[in-house]
């Protein structure tokens, strides 16, 4: 259930992995899977086509005899075994993958159903925020997180004005660390963006459609339209009134197995019991989501294949390349290598009393290498360590 | 018909079908070549779809580019022709062409 990443890699990793059943994808786009990150940046800015960004052909699931049913499945009957379809539609199971991902969280203040404000999601919202951002427009982004910065970076180069609205004191408050945020703050500024932090958006007018963004403290910001990236709520609907245990996402194991063992669970829905952090932790990832997809694949096949990679990310906005490993939760320092304040590349090093544990590298893509290889491998890396490399 | 080949670490030959314009990377994930990921979808950002050219191939295929060559400048099965898959894009020339994985990826 769900055809996006976490989807996709199950089914074609159920054929890897020797199933030799039927194995019925079922997703509610038209599209066939697809590639989400480049949406706000390289289909954004029109650099590359629904095609392109299909992650596998047609012919792929016709070879490897994947069914792809468009569809939203509406009900899990566990005791039976079966889930009923949009489409009237009953598909018996020996194994359910839920991969229901998520969808955009969404505004509720007074205009904000007006026409003109829009989420970013999937083809469809792309292509339409497409038809209103032309050159010279101004718009104006709710939300200053990985998608905000990411598609100001995009309606930048098509030639719009643009004005992002973080609530929080800085952007990507809760993700990276402040010298991060201010060299992110510089750079889109840099690049003409207006970014407005502590900016709480009260409401929306307009007439046909959006017209002006009115913030506490009763400023007015005119606008030709509105993008609001404020975060992922996960679906999780179906888990819950099959009887899974949810908990934020779909509670899952190691093996990506649900609290019912013919389901398992994978991608932005998923919450993973993650040994490495000893505690519930839901990625809203592309790797992890196939990391998990290939282990949910192994466990319906009943093979042994835990989840163990390193969870990590990466952001592209302008020229710039932010590549991170692992999770900084609980840091309690920060080691800098390079100058975020004036330079475009530098790495952000997360320690934890005293030992590394993440890196958001920026246009450094050895030190990435370097900082995944080692929190991988669950080396102990200090403080005194990677100051010597800093100064190297 | 075009074929690529892939010889994993312990061995194993995989036979593809050259898809004129692809990357290699996007041709082996097609044909569910094991030991490559492509996690990134071809961005160069997760250094999962290392790839070593046969000798014999190195010179037709090019050499890694800078961007390949920060991802893999630290890793510990890198050789003189490893390549990332994904900045490979495949054309008629390249029927007959070889490759080696590495036993990790990233």
């Amino acid at each position: 259930m769900g055809a996006s990443h976490a989807g996709a890699q199950v089914a074609a990793s159920l054929r890897q992995e020797g199933w030799d059943g039927e194995v019925v994808l079922v997703g509610d786009e038209a599209a066939l899977p697809y590639q989400r990150p480049p949406l706000s940046k390289a289909y954004l800015v029109g650099r590359s086509s629904r095609e392109e960004l299909a992650i596998r052909k047609t012919e792929f699931y016709a070879k490897q005899e994947i069914r792809l049913v468009r569809a939203t499945v509406t009900s899990i009957d566990r005791a039976a075994g079966c889930v009923v379809t949009s489409e009237g539609e009953t598909l018996a199971y020996d194994g359910l993958a839920l991969c229901t991902g998520g969808r955009a969280r969404r505004l509720f203040l007074p205009g904000s159903d007006l026409p003109g404000i829009h989420y970013l999601r999937t083809f469809a919202d792309v292509e339409t925020i497409r038809e209103s951002a032309l050159p010279g427009r101004h718009a104006v982004i709710i939300g200053g997180g990985y998608i905000g910065l990411e598609t100001a970076a995009s309606l930048r180069a098509l030639g719009l004005e643009v004005t992002v609205l973080e609530a929080a004191e800085r952007v990507l408050e809760r993700v990276t660390a402040p010298e991060v945020s201010t060299f992110y703050e510089r750079v889109h500024r840099e690049a003409g963006v207006d970014i407005r932090t502590r900016a709480l958006v009260e409401s929306l007018v307009g007439d046909l459609r959006v017209r002006e963004a009115i913030l506490a403290g009763g400023e007015r910001i005119p606008t030709d339209l509105v993008i609001v990236g404020v975060g992922l709520v996960p679906s999780t609907e179906l888990a819950v009134d099959a009887g899974l245990e949810v908990e934020d996402g779909i509670v899952i194991d190691d093996h990506a197995r649900t609290s019912d063992g013919r389901i398992v669970a994978a991608g932005d829905c998923a919450s993973h019991r993650m040994a490495r952090y000893d505690r519930l932790v839901r990625l809203e990832s592309v790797p992890s989501a196939a990391e998990q997809a290939k282990t949910a694949a192994a466990t319906l096949c009943g093979r042994e294949r835990p989840i163990a990679a390193l969870p990590w990310f990466w952001s592209d906005q302008y020229d710039l390349k932010l590549q991170i490993a692992g999770l900084n939760t609980g840091y309690d320092e920060v080691v800098i290598n390079g100058d975020p304040a004036g330079d475009r590349d530098f790495s952000c090093y997360y320690l934890q009393r005293g030992l590394l544990i993440a890196a958001d590298c920026v246009n450094r893509p050895r030190d990435f290498v370097w900082a995944k290889q080692a929190l991988s491998k669950g080396l102990e890396v200090d403080r005194e360590q990677l100051e010597d490399l800093v100064a190297s | 018909m075009s074929v690529v080949t892939f010889i994993s670490h312990d061995g194993e030959k995989h036979e593809a079908p050259l898809e004129d314009g692809e990357s290699l990377m996007q041709i082996a994930v097609s044909n569910m070549v094991p030991g490559i990921d492509g996690d990134c979808g071809g961005e160069a950002a997760c250094g999962t779809c290392h790839v070593i050219v046969d000798d014999s191939w190195a010179d037709a295929v090019g050499r890694s580019t800078s961007v390949e060559e920060e991802m893999l400048a630290m890793n510990p099965e890198r050789e003189p022709t490893s390549r990332l898959s994904c900045q490979m894009t495949m054309s008629e020339n390249c029927d007959g062409l070889v490759v080696r994985l590495p036993e990790f990826q990233m």
